[in-house]
């Protein structure tokens, strides 16, 4: 075998700090290449230099494609050669059809005139290869997300890709929509293709690579080869942190008191579609130092459920009744779910949880501004000190409280949107997807601090896709499915094929 | 490799990019301010008449001018700024100068209204304009762009309606004050000004209110370094700090000492500067301020943290409207008289003073300090190429080409950090 791709001793510093230092990449032709590491250990950046995006000249060391060293000012240059990427989040234009965002800067036109008949011949025969049944007229905001990826994989198939580099392809995919992901990959491996795959989910990797290539704070740690020896996850992630990591889940000593909160035949309906039910009379409990899980698949109504308890920030015409160590409680404004003490740690914490142009500081009491100021004049000294207490005790890292949100890595931000709802000191706290999208090392440290909550007697409810996650952290799991709870469990005795089980029933029983 | 990670990134790393990060806002602000003083060296030497040795751009007849010209500017440019970093735009406050002015023009002279009753009912005109504004834009979600360009025209409408064409004036010499009046002496107490000795024929109490709020500069600035240093925040070093403040004090005492060798200080000047401070004060330290910044830099965020965001919108376009309407009176004041065409255009000089400023037109960034001095700027080159004798239409073309400048080297400096 030949290496299609060689990155050779590259080293990238921005003002400050070093990014990468004497990186070593070589990927070899119709492979699957995993690259892993924390969250700012380099990978991105590393992808970054390859594309063209830092262009030739403001990094040290080679990249040599196909034989040549080669030297991309832009990421034209890099496309032109075959070498594509899809990042995380997705560039798709929402208000475009399929076939129009599939040929987007690519189109089928001769002078500028779009061959329309052309155009969608094509793409129908893209869409059948990346297995996406859906007409080519359809707009990209009525597809899913699972579906959008796959446009994005047609996307780069137009523009003849020879090495394909995808970053967290299925960091926002159900385990359905990852498994038909990952096996296109293979198939796309079968008939020749390079690809490169960035992904915190090391079981998926462990699937479908041929070699792993792990980053640790700017530099390669080592390559393995996954057909010479069997790799397990433990192997992987030792060479991720450093060190050994015998459990992922922290311990903790269960103290659970009497009930804290609870909502009873709670049922709300969408926002836009009046009288279309999202939420079909869910009852909830939690008490006092435990931890609840809410599983479920994509679309199951978790999130809409936890946002419309927080103060009704989703959905309309929502009924149903919320008591609070035992009153009857009015959560109706947010503001009100707040006094109240309840907290809701948003999944999307860039568009939803944080002010990105603005400091680590000001964000962590954006919350509970009243908390640091005296009528209606804020102390900046009380809010350093209130800033600095949370980067502290959360481990925030960040050079400095006065850190813009935006420069952070994805796990410190959402140590910061923690921070913000823990300074709001609540009773009860909603985290959805606590641990999207962030690195082993900060999902632990993320954990350790779902322990603390509950263990300083708050009522803690976890919403995740990830089940092993659920499994666990948590005390108790509800099982959702189409807007309603169709089963709940005792952690220990619930497993991933008893919840997937609960889900699966009620599609037989419906049928 | 099987060395634990560290926990913290090395500190002097740390500190090392936050210095650069401190340095780097600190230079956008110093390059504004730098940018304003050598607009005023290029139109001070170019002013020069060589028969006399003197520049006409530094008199303190033209210093006066400069302020009062421009005193409406900048009082708009506070309200303005918070309407944009709230994520919003106000079109309409040019008319509601208009408006405003021949409302109170017509009180005054046919109703023959006292004019401080005039001047507190034209401030409710004002807010309640802008009020209306922004309950259209905060609570009936229309765009900011729709509901004061359709405010614009309507205001310049009934401005043209209740005047018909007419010039309405003049007032009492009160009324004029606001625009071109200056704070009394104290020489001018017991006739002792006849009796001083040539080189003391300066405004007095102007000099003193220059030297003294220098001193309290200097101070404030001091004792927040010695608390940041006690915190142990990262503060910038002593002797810029001692520089920057000597700088700052001698525009200050220069600046009074210029305006008390004609007629002291301006009323008008005294005014904004008070709004000045009091905005400043409000966006950095308030509650309100802090949250007008989250809601223009993350609506949905604000919201979810319980920021009662709709409220925030529409007391920012109550606020532009009350400040509109006070520019109103000086406009009309200054005038003499209530014209139909009074506050044209004004709402692009402010938006301008905004942007060059360092506004950002997406919402959650900007301060008051840069406004005022991006509101000088456009004055004093304003001033200088009437001065130098540009024609009218150049003019325009030279401001627009410096508001493109000034906005482009923000967005390239952004770009590149």
């Amino acid at each position: 075998m030949t290496a299609i791709l060689e990155m050779r001793n590259i080293t990238k510093t921005f003002p400050g700090v070093k990014a990468l230092s004497d990186v070593n990449l070589a990927v070899e032709e119709g492979e699957i290449h995993a690259i892993v590491g924390e969250n700012g250990a380099g990978k991105s950046t590393l992808m970054k230099v390859l594309s063209g995006v830092h262009p030739a000249g403001t990094y040290q060391g080679d990249i040599v494609y196909k034989g040549d060293v080669r030297k991309f000012a832009t990421i034209r240059d890099s496309e032109h050669l075959g070498i594509i990427i899809i990042h995380q989040e997705l560039a798709l234009a929402p208000q475009l059809s399929i076939a129009e965002n599939i040929f987007l800067g690519n189109e089928t036109a001769s002078g500028g005139i779009i061959d329309w008949g052309a155009c969608f011949r094509r793409a129908r025969e893209l869409m059948a290869k990346v297995g996406l049944r859906e007409s080519p007229n359809t707009l990209i905001t009525n597809i899913g997300v699972g579906k959008q990826q796959l446009v994005e994989i047609a996307k780069a198939l137009a523009k003849d890709v020879k090495l394909l580099i995808l970053d967290e392809p299925t960091a926002s995919l159900n385990e359905a929509d990852s498994a038909a992901l990952l096996n296109l990959l293979l198939g796309f491996k079968a008939q020749g293709m390079t690809s490169i795959l960035i992904s915190h989910k090391l079981n998926e990797i462990a699937k479908v690579a041929d070699k792993i290539t792990i980053i640790r704070d700017g530099s390669t740690v080592e390559t393995l080869d996954c057909h010479k020896e069997p790799i397990s996850e433990g192997r992987i992630i030792r060479g991720m942190v450093g060190r050994e990591m015998t459990d992922r889940y922290p311990p903790r000593s269960v103290t659970i008191g009497e009930e804290l909160f609870r909502i009873e035949d709670w049922r709300v309906e969408h926002p836009q579609h009046a009288g279309r039910e999202v939420i079909k009379g869910v009852s909830l409990n939690v008490r006092r130092g435990e931890v609840v899980g809410i599983a479920g698949l994509m679309g199951a109504g978790r999130t809409e459920l936890a946002m419309s308890v927080f103060g009704r920030a989703y959905g309309r015409n929502i009924r149903g009744k919320a008591t609070l160590e035992g009153r009857v409680v009015d959560i109706g404004s947010i503001q009100k779910a707040v006094a109240a003490g309840l907290a809701y740690v948003t999944e999307d914490r860039k568009v939803l949880g944080l002010v990105l142009t603005e400091e680590v500081r000001t964000n962590i009491t954006l919350a509970n501004l009243q908390g640091v100021s005296e009528r209606g004049v804020i102390d900046d000294a009380r809010e350093v000190a209130v800033a600095s207490r949370y980067r502290q005790s959360l481990r925030i890292r960040t050079p400095s409280i006065y850190q813009r949100a935006i420069n952070l890595s994805g796990g410190n931000q959402q140590k910061v949107v923690l921070s913000k709802w823990l300074f709001t000191e609540p009773k009860v706290l909603m985290l959805d997807e606590p641990t999207r999208g962030i690195d082993v090392g900060a999902k632990y440290e993320i954990y350790g601090i779902i322990n603390e909550l509950a263990g300083q007697g708050k009522g803690v409810i976890v919403i995740s896709s990830e089940m092993p996650e659920l499994l666990g952290i948590c005390d108790r799991i509800y099982v959702m499915n189409e807007g309603r709870f169709v089963d709940e469990m005792p952690a220990k005795e619930a497993s991933q094929e008893k919840i997937m089980a609960s889900i699966m029933r009620q599609y037989g029983t419906k049928q | 490799m099987s060395a634990p990670a560290p926990a913290v990134a090395p500190s002097t790393t740390a500190t090392k990019e936050m210095r650069s990060e401190l340095w780097k806002d600190n230079l956008r602000d110093y390059g504004l301010l730098l940018s304003l003083l050598l607009i005023v060296a290029f139109f001070y030497f170019w002013t020069l008449d060589p028969e006399t040795g003197t520049h006409s751009s530094v008199q303190p007849v033209n210093i006066t001018n400069i302020i009062m010209q421009n005193s409406y500017v900048i009082i708009m440019a506070l309200g303005m700024l918070l309407v944009i970093v709230g994520g919003n735009i106000d079109l309409s406050v040019g008319a509601i100068v208009g408006f405003v002015g021949a409302v109170a023009g017509s009180l005054m002279v046919y109703a023959k209204w006292p004019y401080p009753l005039v001047i507190v009912l034209s401030l409710a005109i004002g807010s309640a304009i802008g009020a209306a504004q922004g309950v259209l834009v905060a609570y009936g979600r229309i765009p900011s762009f729709i509901v004061t360009l359709g405010g614009m025209l309507i205001f310049r409408g009934l401005t043209g309606n209740l005047l018909l064409g007419q010039f309405v004036g003049p007032f009492a010499r009160g009324f004029q004050n606001i625009a071109s009046g200056f704070i009394p002496d104290i020489t001018e107490f017991g006739g002792i000004e006849a009796s001083l000795p040539d080189w003391a024929h300066v405004k007095l109490l102007s000099l003193l209110i220059g030297v003294v709020g220098a001193v309290i500069m200097f101070a404030m600035s001091l004792r927040s370094w010695l608390r940041a240093r006690a915190e142990k925040m990262e503060a910038e070093p002593l002797a810029l700090l001692i520089v920057k403040n000597l700088i700052f004090a001698a525009i200050i005492i220069g600046i009074a000492w210029n305006l008390s060798l004609y007629k002291g200080l301006p009323v008008i000047l005294v005014i904004m500067l008070l709004l000045a401070l009091f905005y400043g004060f409000v966006t950095t330290r308030t509650v309100v301020g802090r949250r007008i910044y989250a809601l223009g830099g993350n609506r949905l965020a604000a919201q979810l943290s319980g920021v009662k965001t709709e409220r925030l919108i529409f007391l920012t376009f109550a606020n532009m409207g009350l400040l509109a309407g006070l520019a109103g009176l000086v406009v009309a004041a200054r005038l003499n008289s209530s014209t139909p065409s009074a506050g044209n255009s004004f709402e692009l000089d402010v938006i301008a003073a905004c942007f060059i400023g360092g506004v950002s037109a997406s919402g959650g960034v900007g301060k008051v300090m840069n406004v005022v001095i991006g509101a000088l700027f456009m004055g004093v080159m304003n001033n200088g190429m009437s001065l130098i004798g540009l024609g009218i239409f150049w003019q325009q073309v030279v401001k627009g080409l410096v508001l493109l400048a000034a906005v482009g080297v923000d967005v390239y400096q952004k770009s590149k950090s």
